[in-house]
């Protein structure tokens, strides 16, 4: 038994939100309501006076790198860095070696999963066999084994006609297509945003048309298909306004953008960060006011990591050469508490729907609740804890974060998944 | 001053420095013995990850006329082939007691991500599209040394913007000194925000009217095939410095260009013949100035090691 005292619960803004004790039995939630009686012989108790208790987050886009990359992360390391960032269930993306593109690959990812993470590991499937956008994957069995859904993500499907198919296809097994948009034709050679600082520094630009493009023409083919057209990664503007275009019209599609996003620009590169260079790459402060008005609008639905996990010998090199991507799983809830909850841009509230509730609708999850009678699946953490991101500080095996040297307001201490304590006042306990 | 990475993160009085020095450096250039021991004892490297003889032999000229011991590292027959990255191979050059690395990279950055990894000077010596210093740096010299200053004037940088190192450090130097810079080339060769650095003038006529000098920049054939220009007798005709242009131009305007040059492309012969064009002179003057900058790279606050 666990009883957690003076906790301010913030579920989303349709739910109950109260201060209240809360008696978690096995792995459900007993009770909530006022002293509750403590027991000390038979429970733990967790003072949460001041802290705020949050249901715990899901992630529809990550990368654990295993199998075939397991140097700069595993599932058993991915899930232990989502872990401490408050996330229970993430779905990880197939770009692994060898792909996740049959179901034998699915089936593998699950039992790793099962054996070695302390949460909730769903696989997503390719949308084409060995993600070279040639040929569709066998969509119906992976489903069947248990991917949540598709994408060659890291790769567009630049066929429309491939693309158009898998749409149409998918719709039989009810699995959201998750699109990485990109026209690799504008995109090639690039290494960051095309504009100031490509300009200044002579990185070679990628310009935005490179993404916006690819999300109209998938916004037009969702249109026609009707299927679920996700769009993952988010980063300008124009797919922003395309996007709030397609649901006016009613096109079945949903998007995320991810924290680096909305809180940092372009400029991070300058001083050549390789750390900074993600794809799609960071943008300007346009750009991050057209998301934060996306996502209060509703027109971006959830925030997604994108947890991109890099060996430093793979930052380490000529900026070219970079990899690109940032680990995120640690520092999501806290950018988004700093970078947008603290500048007054959403209430705490509107953070529990963008990284619980409508990432698991997306995937065709019930939300977590923090409700009697549901599963105990939580977190608790303190919005007055300032941190410094720093690599010593990082559980993901790679360190890659955008964020080292950045101070961040509001801190994950606490993480209970399925009635179990796996983080207690930030140390892991699994 | 330990490296020489670009011209964009140095003062004003930093430059002025070295050109300062590099008239000092010319009298010794000039000197029979062009010999001097300011680097005697210094292991001064050379690494060129791209094509070069005028800054290859300009720098290797410069070390050798200060007595330093040279070496030069030929990409091509190095274990870059063998897969080495650039990281050990800067970690190999550390433990040969590298004074000075001098490095030319295809890739933006590079000379910055050296200096990050080393205990040595670098010099760079131009990385991918992002700066040539010391070939603006003799720009400079060359212009104060014709005009009298590099201040408040009106100057003209025609070509290939976009891809060009010798273009942005040109403006990122120039800039430092009050002077009007204007820029012109196809559009497909301008890039963004370029604006808010230097006035992109609509036609070729408009970029060198009333201008003090003319920079004419070099364009890679190779663009053709990637759409930014559709053929050299094009080029020629709409950017190149020819003779039809010759009109707006004033017979005091410097011509000036980076080299090496592909005649009848972006200028013609005759323009590369006027008395006030300065091409072949740019190349003695960037002897100079790579020696001040060898030189100031190699002091510690003025003081011989």
């Amino acid at each position: 038994m666990i009883l957690i005292k003076n906790a301010q619960i913030v579920n989303s803004i349709h739910d109950k939100n109260e201060k209240a004790d809360i008696l978690i039995v096995d792995d459900k939630i007993e009770k909530i309501g006022k002293d509750i009686e403590e027991n000390p012989d038979k429970m733990i108790i967790i003072d949460a006076s001041g802290k705020y208790v949050m249901p715990s987050f899901t992630d529809i886009h990550c990368h654990l790198r295993e199998p075939g990359f397991e140097y700069k992360e595993d599932i058993k390391s991915g899930s232990r860095a989502a872990l401490a960032g408050g996330f229970t269930t993430i779905c990880c993306m197939p770009n692994t070696n060898p792909p996740v593109d049959n179901r034998a690959m699915v089936a593998y990812i699950k039992y790793r999963a099962k054996e070695v993470s302390p949460i909730e590991v769903l696989p997503v499937g390719a949308i084409t066999k060995g993600l070279l956008g040639e040929e569709l994957a066998e969509i119906g069995f992976m489903k069947e084994e248990g991917a949540i859904a598709i994408s060659d993500d890291g790769k567009c499907v630049m066929n429309a006609n491939i693309m158009r198919n898998a749409l149409l296809y998918s719709k039989d097994f009810s699995i959201p297509v998750i699109s990485h948009c990109e026209d690799t034709n504008l995109s090639e050679g690039g290494q960051i945003n095309l504009g100031y600082v490509s300009t200044i520094t002579g990185l070679r630009g990628i310009p935005r048309e490179a993404e916006s493009t690819i999300v109209a023409r998938d916004i037009l083919l969702a249109k026609e298909t009707k299927a679920h057209l996700h769009i993952t990664h988010v980063s300008t503007k124009e797919s922003v306004r395309l996007i709030k275009m397609a649901k006016e019209w009613g096109v079945n599609v949903t998007a995320d953008t991810c924290p680096h996003y909305i809180s940092l620009t372009e400029e991070e590169v300058l001083g050549f960060n390789t750390n900074a260079k993600v794809n799609p790459p960071l943008r300007t402060q346009e750009d991050i006011e057209a998301l934060i008005e996306g996502l209060k609008e509703g027109v971006i639905d959830c925030i997604s990591t994108d947890h991109a996990p890099h060996h430093k010998d793979e930052k380490n090199v000529e900026f070219n050469l970079a990899a690109s991507g940032t680990i995120g799983f640690e520092t999501a809830f806290s950018v988004l508490f700093t970078y947008l909850v603290e500048k007054n841009e959403f209430e705490l509230r509107k953070v529990v729907e963008l990284l619980n509730q409508n990432p698991r609708k997306i995937i065709g999850l019930p939300p977590n609740v923090i409700k009697e009678g549901e599963k105990a699946n939580l977190v608790i953490v303190d919005l007055k804890k300032k941190w410094e991101v720093k690599e010593e500080n990082i559980m993901s095996k790679s360190k890659n974060s955008v964020f080292l040297g950045k101070l961040l307001t509001s801190y994950v201490e606490t993480v209970i998944y399925n009635g179990k304590i796996l983080k207690k006042d930030g140390v892991l306990n699994c | 001053m330990k490296h020489l990475l670009g011209l964009r993160e140095i003062s004003k009085e930093d430059i002025i420095k070295i050109l300062n020095l590099a008239k000092d450096m010319k009298t010794i250039l000039k000197s029979e013995t062009k010999k001097t021991p300011h680097l005697q004892g210094y292991s001064v490297v050379t690494l060129f990850y791209e094509n070069s003889t005028r800054t290859r032999t300009s720098f290797e000229l410069a070390a050798k006329f200060m007595s330093a011991n040279t070496t030069s590292i030929s990409v091509q027959t190095s274990s870059v082939q063998k897969g080495e990255s650039l990281l050990d191979t800067v970690k190999t050059l550390e433990a040969l007691k590298t004074d000075v690395l001098i490095v030319r990279h295809s890739v933006s950055g590079v000379p910055h991500f050296i200096a990050k990894n080393c205990s040595f000077s670098v010099i760079n010596a131009g990385d991918g599209m992002n700066e040539h210093p010391t070939q603006a740096l003799l720009d400079m010299f060359t212009i104060r040394e014709r005009l009298g200053t590099i201040e408040k004037l009106k100057i003209a940088i025609i070509g290939d913007i976009l891809h060009s190192r010798v273009a942005r450090s040109n403006i990122w130097g120039l800039s430092k000194f009050d002077n009007q810079i204007t820029v012109f080339g196809p559009q497909t060769l301008i890039p963004p925000y370029i604006e808010n650095f230097a006035y992109v003038a609509s036609s070729l006529e408009e970029a060198v009217s009333g201008k003090d000098v003319v920079i004419d920049l070099r364009i890679q054939l190779e663009r053709q095939k990637r759409g930014f220009i559709t053929s050299k007798q094009e080029y020629y005709k709409f950017y190149g410095l020819n003779e039809d242009i010759m009109r707006y131009i004033s017979g005091s305007t410097l011509i000036m260009h980076p080299g090496p040059v592909n005649r009848g492309v972006e200028i013609s012969s005759e323009v590369m013949q006027l008395p006030n064009s300065t091409i072949d002179e740019q190349v003695t003057n960037g002897i100079a100035v790579r020696m001040a900058v060898l030189y100031l790279c190699t002091r510690k606050e003025g003081i011989y090691r």
